[in-house]
């Protein structure tokens, strides 16, 4: 008898769970964010009725800068909110053909956005606003005495790259190529910041990131830049979408991107910018 | 548990309904993206079968090491009575409630290079860091948990009655254990280690945190599932159902001793 009536409630756990999912899916984009009334000083009715969400879906890498950016958007277009997917090109990708309401994704690799042009849900051409390179990171002190490309294949280095499947292991596969020097990692991770969190926690002697995550950590690792990267640079395609909810506003966070002072602040958080 | 009442409400059969739905719907949606024609191709590919092949070894290991530690530990659990028993039980099941990368996270920092005893393994000349141990360590931390709890409850339910009856015809407490107690919840003991079989065969957060992910040494079935999703999603979607066949396999085998064992 217990175990029945533990399964039943089991059972209504579920589906109130399921239901909850749904009711929350839809607050989210209703609520309007009654905070500051006084805002819009020439017309306030107007400023009120205008609230507006910017829904940006962004490569995991631009979270730094975007969310740094989407302040000063905030102030340059009042009443408007920007509200941020960041995760993995390859998730959002597939959340944006499974038919996400977004209004600009912002990707780290064209190969992810090569289906969104191909489904035709692109509003204009993509365009590439900034480029990244692989760097070497090794933990603080350099305990492997690693100095270039080539000294990472040396013996009994614990080193830590991307998997050839996922965009930052291509750029290191195409680099091993094109210089002849063969890697023997201990781990091929899914991600950069896998690759990251195993060299910060020593575990990984020297591991390849890109320049900005090499940045972003700080001195939590040292950064090796070489100049055999220059043989895979990645290019980050952003596009507005043509579903988009926020169509305007949605071309206007592109422009602000592509804009030559956010190009200059994103060269400065260690991002490359397109020729 | 036969059925002597039933006398249950009709409209519980709606709510019951729609959960169950709720789970069994994703699992029918993804078999209607399966490319059926190559399905035999695309999990026999070499990195699959590798994949599967570790995550068996692996999962079997740390089913033996669930073993080995839960069923003292479920054992004391259930027949002993002491201060803070309710605290030691929270913090044993603690694993099953954590978010997996908080354990991969707490594995790092013990068994890691610079981990608390991780330091002194290292000095040893032992790494356990990027190696198929660390992989079993992972899997036996998240699924002991599941033997405990689940063994836990076997033992309460068959009570003590005749564990008394032996020690009051004189036998020791080891005599006990071995000729009444464990043949007894034998059949919940199976159940038990295929429940944590199962779930250290799925386990993916702590492993990718903390064991890292290299063909034939470290990455499992669930890790070449996660980075084949972005390569090549009809091979993931394949090797998930082969991972949904393997579960629901194990978990059948479980009911089945469950059932049996209430005859």
């Amino acid at each position: 008898m217990k175990t029945r009536g533990l399964k039943s409630v089991a059972m209504l756990g579920i589906a109130t769970l399921a239901f909850a999912g749904c009711s929350t899916g839809t607050n989210e984009t209703t609520t309007p964010e009654s905070a500051d009334p006084g805002t819009g000083n020439d017309a306030t009715t107007e400023a009120t009725a205008k609230e507006r969400d910017l829904v940006v879906f962004a490569a995991a890498s631009m979270e730094p800068t975007f969310t740094e950016l989407a302040k000063q958007f905030e102030e340059n277009n009042p009443g408007v909110t920007v509200k941020f997917n960041f995760a993995g090109s390859q998730d959002l990708q597939e959340q944006i053909l499974g038919g996400a309401p977004a209004d600009v994704f912002a990707s780290a690799n064209e190969k992810q956005m090569e289906p969104i042009v191909e489904a035709g849900l692109n509003d204009g051409e993509p365009q590439i606003f900034v480029t990244n390179t692989l760097e070497i990171v090794t933990p603080p002190g350099n305990p492997a005495g690693i100095t270039n490309f080539a000294s990472l294949a040396q013996e009994d280095l614990k080193l830590v790259i991307c998997a050839p499947e996922v965009p930052c292991g291509s750029a290191t596969k195409k680099v091993e190529e094109s210089t002849g020097v063969t890697l023997k990692p201990v781990s091929e991770e899914d991600s950069v910041t896998n690759v990251l969190a195993k060299v910060q926690a020593g575990e990984g002697d020297a591991g390849l990131v890109y320049q900005t995550d090499a940045k972003a950590a700080g001195d939590t690792v040292l950064a090796i830049p070489f100049p055999e990267s220059d043989v895979a640079v990645n290019k980050y395609p952003i596009v507005a979408l043509k579903a988009a909810p926020q169509a305007e506003l949605a071309s206007a966070w592109v422009d602000f991107i592509l804009s030559a002072d956010v190009q200059a602040f994103l060269g400065e958080a260690g991002f490359g910018l397109p020729s | 548990m036969t059925r002597i009442y039933s006398g249950l409400p009709k409209w519980l059969y709606l709510p019951a309904l729609i959960g169950a739905t709720f789970i069994v719907l994703p699992l029918v949606a993804m078999a209607t993206r399966i490319d059926w024609s190559n399905f035999f191709e695309l999990i026999t590919s070499q990195s699959s079968l590798t994949a599967l092949k570790l995550s068996l070894k692996t999962a079997s290991i740390s089913t033996l090491m669930c073993l080995l530690f839960g069923v003292p530990i479920a054992l004391i659990l259930a027949r002993e009575d002491f201060r803070g028993q309710q605290l030691v039980r929270s913090i044993v099941t603690l694993p099953m409630v954590l978010p997996p990368v908080v354990g991969g996270l707490a594995l790092l920092y013990t068994f890691g290079r610079r981990g608390l005893l991780g330091q002194y393994f290292e000095a040893l000349g032992l790494n356990i860091a990027f190696s198929t141990t660390a992989v079993i360590l992972a899997q036996t931390f998240v699924a002991m948990p599941f033997l405990v709890v689940s063994l836990e409850g076997t033992l309460r339910t068959y009570g003590q009655r005749y564990e008394v009856v032996a020690a009051t015809l004189g036998a020791s407490p080891s005599m006990v254990l071995r000729k009444v107690t464990l043949p007894l919840i034998l059949p919940g003991l199976l159940s038990a280690a295929v429940l944590s079989f199962a779930r250290a065969l799925g386990e993916f957060g702590a492993t990718i945190t903390f064991a890292g992910s290299l063909e034939g040494v470290t990455r499992t079935m669930p890790l070449e599932i996660y980075l084949q999703r972005v390569s090549d999603p009809q091979g993931a979607i394949a090797l998930s159902m082969v991972l949904i066949f393997v579960a629901v396999l194990v978990m059948a085998v479980t009911a089945q001793i469950t059932k049996r064992s209430q005859i």
